[in-house]
């Protein structure tokens, strides 16, 4: 396969959304690739001249997968505008429904849309191929059969503190709406120690806290080795990483981007290595290559776009985010050894959106633990006429913001990056492509594929959200 | 996709088959059903023996595959029982569908829908997007967003003789659409509202079963998020107008929106996305709401407001501006140990 040839990949299922991606090939491997996000609905349009409290019902909406975080995102801009504080209860509930909106996504990733990948017939033969096949196979294979109802009672938290998921009202500039009396507290417990039995029997065959603690790629190879390749589902993802070399699959830009969360997670950026400051105020978005004529005025026929996704960059510069993003930005040692200076794998971003998956809900049982029954739980926060605000929040997914302009009672102009418009976003005005893009270059494609293997296992590797990424 | 090793209606000997679409969505109403009833949307179908062709989140074809799926339901080559529809038909730009382009396929989605559903036994809008529009028709409509009931025609029936069975809500509890489809599938049909709205959920209202029922009974009323009075005569809630069954059966194994703490918004009615008033306020005109519950007679409701109010017990209006119980019930004093 020496001539260049153009496939185009699509509908690109087990991704959030509409996903459509462009290959040019030759000598077998990807030469370049295009990510177009084929749908647009206008939110930010939408959001525009209603009054500023309705994006807390509104916001949500734009995704049904990130949709606490969109509350979030909301939230925390309009209190920016009004300039007030969750009391300490607020923010523990609000703390403990984000974490469980992230660990459900990071559960539902990994067993329902990327681990199917591997039940693929391109890999019969290969030594951990039945057993992907007994747990992975989509839809039926033990692995969703057993974690899927942990996850539907682990969302049992939403039922309790967000009255349903998805799409609540429950989180407040200025706090939450729903106190934990002291039976829901334990209530909440009880959830929290069903799911991490759970994911100890299941996902992990090990302890959280063993998962929390892996710091070096030789902890993590030790770890692996110590059963049969079988033993969780977690060791079997290894070793698929392992015989597949995703630790080579699918590198990124080698820049990572987080806003902070929890205080678990620092905020900042990381730049081969280095770790900086974020200033927001120097994120921008080039709208060269995406249908978009300005912020909010779509145009279908403009030449040279591909995309309804805008590409924002820091510094002119795209980043990557997400679990890694996360873990890189606070210096983890464990993400550091995997990254090396080349940048995100698919193996590095899998690895630590499960490490981040033990570490959050050992995080959760102890904010449960602190709740404190009766203490406030919202303080009233009144907006002004006129006013600017900016929500920042780490999604699963990542890096997500919300700008709001606030003018006469109205909201005048609402702003969002989510994190899927930072990893898929298309080209800038100097050329430069988005970090899948980048990520897809060198893929290799098999004799008579369609539909690439390694480029699924690189697309679905950043947990791609398509419905945030447009909005 | 068969589901081995799973409970299953002895009855249920012909399968049933799903293709699911995702229109112009949030991709929450596919996130509420992974929850149904704790057991999650493919094995809570499988008991009635109905089974996924493909789904955009769960199955395992991508790419030319699915594309080829989608192409045989097109022609009829394969049977639908019940083409789902997630999301609002995005009709622009000036007719095109170009705002949704079926990735791959290099056609507008709106014409993947149409063509499908022309052969489905069934056509099932799923959530208040695919029902009346949802939010991405709301006010000046940037996408052309539509109904699927607009979308297919005023006249449109199904291959089974139904119309668009709506299941509302944003999201739809995940148990609306489970039994939706489980009556498509044992009986053939499905009874629906004026609206195509399944009975089953929308012969109710959110209201019924309401845990702030006492503090409605007695007009004690919230003045602010968080506290536990009544959402109606302040916060906007719209309980007693919106039809559901979700204050009966909680979501998420213990929840409803007023139990959270937050109002109803109606969002299982048409145009739910453009109120009279902000989300969080009441409507009212020389300060009565504008909604009233739907059968009432208004002189009634404010004669019975007015009485109930000036009957309110001092535990309940204490209680309805707090976040917890401030006043417990009176009773006899605890034991002392």
């Amino acid at each position: 396969m020496t001539t260049p040839s153009r496939l185009i990949v699509g509908p690109f299922n087990r991704v959030e959304g509409d996903l459509e991606v462009t290959l040019d090939m030759s000598a077998g491997q990807v030469q370049s690739a295009r990510v177009t996000a084929p749908m647009y609905r206008g939110f930010e349009r939408i959001l525009a001249g209603r009054p500023p409290e309705d994006a807390l019902v509104v916001a949500p909406r734009i995704c049904g997968i990130c949709s606490v975080s969109q509350s979030v995102a909301a939230a925390r801009a309009l209190a920016s505008v009004a300039q007030v504080d969750m009391p300490e209860n607020g923010r523990l509930l609000t703390d403990l429904m984000l974490a469980c909106e992230n660990a459900a996504d990071h559960l539902t990733h990994f067993v329902l849309f990327f681990m199917p990948d591997f039940v693929h017939p391109a890999y019969a033969g290969r030594p951990w191929f039945a057993a992907a096949q007994r747990r992975f196979t989509a839809m039926t294979g033990e692995a969703a059969r057993s974690l899927v109802p942990a996850r539907a009672r682990f969302l049992h938290l939403m039922g309790l503190l967000a009255g349903k998921w998805p799409h609540s009202l429950a989180i407040q500039p200025g706090g939450v709406t729903k106190a934990a009396d002291s039976g829901e507290r334990i209530r909440l417990l009880g959830i929290l120690a069903d799911f991490r039995h759970q994911l100890e029997q299941v996902l992990y065959a090990g302890s959280l806290e063993e998962i929390a603690a892996l710091d070096s790629r030789a902890a993590l190879d030790q770890w692996a080795d110590k059963a049969p390749l079988d033993r969780g589902d977690f060791r079997l993802f290894l070793h698929v990483a392992r015989d597949l070399r995703l630790d080579r699959s699918g590198r990124g830009p080698a820049r990572f981007l987080s806003h902070g969360s929890f205080g678990l997670f620092p905020a900042g950026v990381s730049v081969t290595g280095k770790i900086t400051p974020l200033d927001h105020a120097r994120v921008s978005e080039d709208l060269t290559r995406a249908w978009m004529d300005g912020p909010t005025r779509p145009n279908a026929d403009k030449d040279g776009a591909y995309s309804w996704c805008k590409a924002p960059r820091l510094d002119g510069l795209s980043f990557e985010t997400g679990a890694l993003a996360r873990a890189m930005v606070a210096a983890d040692p464990l993400a550091g050894d995997l990254c090396g200076p080349d940048g995100g794998s698919v193996e590095a971003r899998v690895v630590m959106r499960l490490v981040e998956l033990a570490k959050l809900v050992i995080a959760m049982e102890d904010w449960a633990r602190r709740i404190r029954p009766g203490e406030a739980i919202c303080v009233e926060s009144p907006l002004p006429l006129h006013g600017h605000g900016l929500g920042l929040v780490e999604a699963a997914r990542g890096s997500l913001s919300h700008r709001l302009d606030v003018d006469g009672g109205r909201i005048r102009d609402y702003a969002i990056i989510a994190p899927t418009t930072w990893n898929f976003s298309p080209r800038d005005a100097q050329g430069n492509p988005g970090p899948l893009e980048q990520a897809l270059q060198g893929a290799p494609v098999r004799d008579g594929e369609t539909t690439p293997i390694a480029v699924q296992h690189i697309v679905r590797s950043f947990d791609p959200c398509m419905a945030c990424t447009v909005h | 996709m068969r589901h081995g090793g799973q409970p299953k209606l002895a009855a249920m000997s012909k399968p049933f088959s799903i293709l699911w679409l995702q229109a112009g969505s949030c991709g929450g109403c596919t996130m509420s059903m992974l929850a149904a009833d704790d057991v999650g949307l493919v094995h809570s179908l499988g008991r009635f023996g109905i089974h996924l062709l493909w789904h955009p989140s769960l199955s395992a074809q991508c790419g030319a595959e699915a594309l080829a799926i989608l192409e045989d339901a097109a022609a009829g080559r394969v049977r639908v029982d019940a083409l789902c529809v997630e999301g609002a038909a995005l009709t622009g730009p000036d007719g095109s569908g170009r705002f949704q382009i079926l990735s791959g396929s290099g056609r507008p989605m709106i014409h993947w829908i149409k063509a499908i559903a022309a052969h489905a036994r069934h056509v099932v809008a799923v959530g208040s997007c695919a029902a009346f529009g949802g939010f991405p028709a709301a006010e000046d409509n940037p996408t052309d967003a539509v109904s699927l009931h607009h979308l297919l025609g005023q006249d449109f029936r199904a291959q089974g003789g139904l119309p668009v069975i709506n299941v509302a809500g944003c999201a739809p509890h995940p148990g609306w659409l489970v039994e939706s489809l489980a009556e498509l599938a044992l009986s053939g049909t499905c009874a629906l509202d004026s609206l195509g709205r399944p009975r089953a959920f929308a012969d109710h209202l959110a209201h019924h079963g309401c845990g702030r029922n006492e503090f409605y009974e007695f007009k004690a009323s919230a003045a602010r998020p968080s506290d536990r009075g009544c959402l109606m005569e302040n916060l906007g809630c719209k309980a007693t107008q919106a039809p559901g069954d979700c204050n009966i059966r909680r979501w998420n194994g213990y929840g409803s929106c007023t139990d959270a703490g937050y109002a109803c918004i109606n969002c299982t009615s048409p145009d739910f996305q453009d109120p009279e008033a902000p989300f969080g306020e009441t409507a009212k005109i020389a300060g009565i709401p504008v909604g009233l519950p739907v059968d009432m007679p208004k002189a009634w409701f404010v004669a019975l407001a007015a009485l109930s109010k000036s009957a309110t017990p001092k535990r309940v209006r204490a209680n309805s501006h707090a976040d917890h119980v401030i006043v417990p019930p009176a009773r006899l004093p605890p034991k002392q140990p």
